[in-house]
C-alpha cells in the first residue's frame, strides 16, 4: 500500500521477474544481447540514483527481490509472469518453477503465471494441466517472439494456439498476458502487430488479453482493438518508466489509453527486475497531465490511479481489497469484462 | 544541417561531417553516398538513418562504397533491419563513381543473414530460408501508411485550429504540405493542390461523417511514432553513447 496526502493505494504490480540473465546462464550471443538490451532499457530510462551496476542487473537475490517489491516498493501482490527463453539461457530466463520456487517461501505475496508454446502440441497441452494444478493458474504470460529452434515465433491465431485458448477456458485459465517481440512467423510481417489478439479476443470473450506494454511500439493498433474487444487489457510495463524520461510522451500514452479504452482496463507494472516498483508508484501518484495536454485528456484523479495501481489488476484476478482501500461501490465496474468503448470525439481543435 | 544531425543523436564519426560537406573532388564520391543515404529511411520511425545517427562510416576504395550501420539494439525487427541495408545498398549504388556496394550491418543478432542477403541480392526470403512467407513490400505500404496518415493529422489539427471545413478542403489551402505531399506520391496517392486535403488509403476522400474517427486514430498513430522515435534515439545514444 502507498499512501500520499490523505490518499490510500492498493498496489499489485501486475508483471514481475526473477530470472537469471548471468552470463553462466546464458547459453550463447542471443543470451547475453537480450540480457544486454533489457539491460539497455533499465539504463535508459532509470533515474541516475536508481540505475544498477551489470552484475547486479542480471540476477538478483532473493533478498533484493522482496526489498525492492515490499519492503520499500509498495506492493501488496505481484504478479510473476514467466519468460521462458530455453533457446538463449540454459535453465531458462525466468520460469513458473522458478517463480514458484520464490513465491511458496513467501506466502501471500505472489500470484504465479505459468506459460505455453503452440508449438509444443499435445505433450505442451499436457504439461499446461500439470502447470495448472501444481501453481493454481490463474493466468499465463505469452511471448510471441519466442525462438524455438528454427522457429522464430508464432501468433495467438494459429491453430494450435486456439486449442491451448481452449484448455486454459476449460482449466479456469482466465487471464492471458500477451507480449509480442521483434520476431514472429513469417519474419516477413510486422512482428509488433496485435491483429491476432483481435482474433482471439474476439473467439474468447469470457477470456482476458492483457497486453503487456499497451501494444507498444504500436500503441495505434493496440488501442484500436481494445476500443472493440471489451476483453482486452493494456498493461503499462515498459511505458511506466517514460513518467522520469519523458513526462510529456508518457502524459499521451496514458492520456491515449484513457481515451480509447478508459481507466477500468489499464493495469500497473513495473516490469521489475528492468524497473522498480518504488519510484515509479511514487512519481505516478504525483503525476498529472499537463495543463497544455488537459484540454484534450483532462486529469488524472486519485480514483483513476487507485483502478491503475491496483484495483484493475485486483478485480483480474479475484484478489481480496482490504475494505478502506476499496472505491466506493458506484463506481466499480459491474462486469469484470472492462469499461465500453469510450466514445468518439470530434478531432481537437 | 551536419552539425545538428550529431547533436541529435549519438554523433556519426568525425571524419563524416567532412565529408559530407562535399565539394572536395579529392573526396571521391564519398559526399554523394552521404547525400544519397539521407534518402534511406528507417521504415518504422520514417526518419533518414543519417539523422538517426544509424550510419557510422562511409567510404569508398577502388570504386567500392564501404558503408557500416549501427542499431539502437541488438534485436530491432529483422526485417526492417533487413530494408535499411537493402535501401542503403541501392542508393549507395546509384552514386556515380560507385561499382559495387559492401554494406555492414554490426552488432546485430541477424546482421549475417542480413549483409550477405543483400549482398547476394536474392531477397529477404532467400536471406532468411524457412523463415518468411514473402518480401517485405506489403510491410513497407503498411508502414507508409501510417506515416502518411499521422502527417495527414498533423496538418489536419493545424488547420482545424484556424477554422477550416477539413472535408472539403483541398491540399493548397494548407500551407508546409511538402512532407505530406511526398509521402503521397510514394504511396501513388493524388498530391497535387486539387488533391482533397484528407484521403483515405485508397486515395478517395475521407468523408465527413468518417473524419474526426479517423483522424483521432491519426493523432494515436502519430504520437505512437513520435514516441518510438525518442524510444529509438535515447536506446541509441545508451548503447552506444551520445
Amino acid at each position: 500500500m502507498y499512501s500520499k496526502d490523505g490518499q490510500d493505494y492498493f498496489v499489485v504490480d501486475s508483471h514481475i521477474h526473477f530470472w537469471d540473465g548471468t552470463p553462466a546462464n546464458q547459453a550463447n550471443r542471443y543470451g547475453e544481447g537480450f540480457l544486454n538490451c533489457f539491460y539497455d532499457y533499465h539504463r535508459n530510462l532509470s533515474p541516475e540514483d536508481r540505475v544498477w551496476s551489470l552484475e547486479h542487473f542480471q540476477r538478483q537475490t532473493e533478498e533484493q527481490v522482496m526489498h525492492d517489491l515490499f519492503e520499500e516498493g509498495y506492493v501488496d501482490k505481484a504478479i510473476f509472469q514467466p519468460t521462458y527463453l530455453t533457446d538463449f539461457f540454459v535453465n531458462g530466463f525466468n520460469t513458473t518453477e522458478q517463480d514458484g520456487a520464490l513465491a511458496e517461501r513467501h506466502p501471500g505475496r505472489f500470484i504465479v503465471n505459468g506459460s505455453w508454446d503452440p508449438r509444443d502440441g499435445e505433450a505442451g497441452l499436457g504439461r499446461l494441466e500439470q502447470l495448472a494444478e501444481r501453481w493454481n493458474l490463474q493466468g499465463v504470460k505469452l511471448y510471441t517472439a519466442e525462438w524455438k529452434g528454427d522457429s522464430k515465433g508464432w501468433k495467438l491465431s494459429d491453430p494450435w494456439s486456439y486449442r491451448y485458448l481452449e484448455r486454459c477456458q476449460q482449466l479456469g485459465i482466465r487471464n492471458i498476458h500477451v507480449h509480442k517481440g521483434p520476431t514472429i512467423y513469417p519474419l516477413n510481417r510486422d512482428a509488433f502487430d496485435v491483429a491476432d489478439v483481435d482474433d482471439v479476443a474476439s473467439a474468447f470473450p469470457q477470456l482476458r488479453f492483457i497486453v503487456e506494454h499497451c501494444g507498444l511500439p504500436r500503441l495505434e493498433d493496440f488501442c484500436w482493438i481494445a476500443t472493440q474487444e471489451p476483453n482486452v487489457y493494456g498493461g503499462l510495463a515498459v511505458a511506466m518508466p517514460f513518467i522520469h524520461s519523458r513526462p510529456r510522451y508518457f502524459a499521451q500514452v496514458l492520456g491515449e489509453l484513457l481515451y480509447w479504452i478508459g481507466a477500468d482496463r489499464i493495469t500497473f507494472a513495473s516490469d521489475y527486475a528492468i524497473w522498480t516498483p518504488k519510484w515509479l508508484i511514487e512519481r505516478f501518484v504525483d503525476f498529472q497531465i499537463p495543463e497544455d495536454m488537459q484540454s484534450e485528456y483532462g486529469v488524472l484523479t486519485p480514483e483513476i490511479k487507485k483502478k491503475i495501481l491496483g484495483l484493475n489488476a485486483a478485480r483480474l484476478y479475484d484478489l481480496d481489497v482490504p475494505a478502506g482501500l476499496r472505491l466506493p461501490s458506484a463506481t466499480e465496474p459491474d462486469e469484470a469484462i472492462g469499461s465500453e468503448p469510450a466514445p468518439v470525439a470530434p478531432v481537437a481543435p | 544541417m551536419s552539425a545538428t544531425t550529431a547533436s541529435r543523436a549519438a554523433s556519426p564519426p568525425s571524419g563524416a561531417d567532412a565529408a559530407r560537406a562535399g565539394g572536395n573532388p579529392a573526396a571521391g564520391p564519398v559526399p554523394a553516398i552521404w547525400r544519397a543515404l539521407d534518402a534511406v529511411v528507417d521504415p518504422e520511425l520514417d526518419e533518414p538513418v543519417t539523422e538517426l545517427g544509424f550510419v557510422t562510416a562511409v567510404s569508398v576504395e577502388d570504386r567500392v562504397a564501404h558503408i557500416r550501420l549501427r542499431l539502437p539494439t541488438y534485436f530491432c525487427a529483422p526485417n526492417f533491419a533487413y530494408l535499411m541495408v537493402a535501401d542503403a545498398y541501392e542508393a549507395a549504388r546509384a552514386v556515380p563513381g560507385v561499382d559495387a556496394v559492401d554494406v555492414r550491418l554490426e552488432d546485430h543478432f541477424a546482421a549475417d543473414e542480413i549483409n550477405d542477403g543483400v549482398a547476394a541480392g536474392d531477397g529477404f526470403a532467400a536471406a532468411f530460408p524457412g523463415l518468411a512467407a514473402g518480401e517485405l513490400e506489403e510491410l513497407r505500404i503498411t508502414f507508409w501508411r501510417k506515416a502518411h496518415a499521422a502527417e495527414q493529422e498533423r496538418v489536419a489539427s493545424r488547420l482545424a485550429r484556424d477554422g477550416v471545413d477539413l472535408a472539403t478542403a483541398r491540399l493548397r489551402d494548407a500551407p508546409d504540405t511538402a512532407r505530406l505531399r511526398r509521402r503521397r506520391e510514394r504511396l501513388g496517392l493524388p498530391a497535387g493542390d486539387d488533391a482533397p486535403l484528407l484521403v483515405g488509403d485508397d486515395g478517395a476522400p475521407i468523408p465527413a461523417d468518417a473524419l474526426p474517427l479517423r483522424l483521432r486514430l491519426a493523432r494515436t498513430t502519430r504520437i505512437s511514432i513520435e514516441g518510438n522515435s525518442g524510444f529509438c534515439r535515447g536506446l541509441l545514444s545508451t548503447r552506444y553513447g551520445g
